[in-house]
């Protein structure tokens, strides 16, 4: 006769499951990471000279050491930061002191599309706070992402977010984001 | 009617736990899939500041991130530093720290690799920007500057 085999007993392996889980629990995380996502520039070399931008087609952004902001000379509060911004690359060609307007073609949609030839320039003193640098990034792409609504809008009838792939593509080529972070140098006052 | 009535006491059998083991390997495998492994320790502090447009970091494999911030321990002061990996850097190491970083990932996935920076809100732009610039320099030019949710007015 064959020997009978004892049974494991098993009533200990939930213990072992519930430990295994304290441990999942304690060496990971759960937090998704969001963030302003930016793509840096490729290093400028030496003896390149400086292109010339109209000045008419650039809005100075400047920043100094205790958080103060001045928009083209002009000091401004963080708040209006963004309606300024909007407002400088919004194309309008019957106003002499906002920037060019070009007419371009742009694949996907149909017709000329008109588009400021506007630059933001972005410059920081080495003693701006990071919440106040991000403060500013973060208005001035929100500037821009109001601009891709619109024209969003105008030409698909939907809303950014909700355009297809190629759409959104078409949409990015007509409203770049033209933010240019200046070489740091120490803004003096 | 009495004839079905059984004798003796009634008793509440045990509620089998013969199961327990499972429901708990199923909880098991629930966490090991939502979540990623903590990868450092953090050294210095890093309150994030706060913004609105904001994308979601996508496949957090290709993702290394660089804290800078004030250190937890107060005896090192309050000056900001950078941490790379597990250990306190100077600016100097980042280029070598990026080459590291790019080495420890397939061939294909090297240029999709993104820099994550964590700072705290209160670090002056001087070590940001000098961090920034080693990173140009390095070619790592995808750049995320993590935040959390919410208004830029509550940044002040």
């Amino acid at each position: 006769m064959a020997k009978k085999v004892p049974e494991i007993n098993s009533s200990s392996q939930a213990d072992i499951a519930f430990l295994l889980l304290c441990f999942f629990l304690m060496t990971t995380s759960m937090d998704v990471d969001y963030g302003i996502t930016r793509r840096l520039p490729p290093p400028v070399e030496q003896n390149v000279e400086d292109i010339k931008v109209k000045e008419r087609n650039v809005m100075n952004v400047l920043v100094n050491k205790s958080d103060r902001l001045l928009v083209n000379g002009r000091p401004t509060d963080i708040t209006f930061l963004m309606e300024e911004a909007k407002r400088f690359m919004t194309p309008n060609p019957n106003d002499p002191t906002s920037p060019e307007v070009e007419m371009k073609t742009i694949e996907g949609i149909n017709g000329q599309v008109m588009m400021s030839k506007g630059v933001i320039s972005l410059q920081n003193d080495r003693g701006t706070s990071y919440a106040m640098y991000i403060s500013v990034q973060n208005e001035l792409a929100r500037a821009f992402n109001l601009l891709k609504e619109e024209q969003a809008w105008k030409h698909f009838h939907k809303h950014y977010d909700q355009l297809t792939e190629d759409q959104t593509k078409a949409i990015n080529d007509a409203v770049p984001v033209r933010v240019s972070e200046a070489e740091p140098v120490e803004i003096v006052k | 009617m009495a004839k079905f009535r059984k004798g003796g006491k009634k008793e509440v059998p045990q509620v089998s736990t013969s199961s327990l083991p499972d429901i708990v390997y199923m909880l098991i495998f629930f966490f090991m899939i939502t979540t990623s492994m903590r990868d450092v320790e953090l050294k210095v502090k890093t309150a994030l500041p706060k913004a609105s447009e904001i994308q979601k970091l996508e496949k957090k494999a290709l993702v290394s991130s660089i804290y800078i911030g004030p250190p937890r321990d107060t005896r090192l002061g309050s000056e900001s530093r950078i941490q790379l990996n597990d250990q306190f850097a100077k600016v100097g190491d980042v280029p070598d720290w990026v080459m590291q970083e790019r080495e420890a990932r397939a061939e294909a996935d090297r240029p999709l690799l993104t820099t994550a920076l964590k700072v705290h809100k209160e670090t002056r732009m001087g070590v940001v920007t000098d961090v920034k610039q080693e990173l140009r320099k390095a070619g790592a030019f995808r750049l995320n500057y993590t935040t959390l949710k919410g208004s830029v007015t509550e940044n002040r």
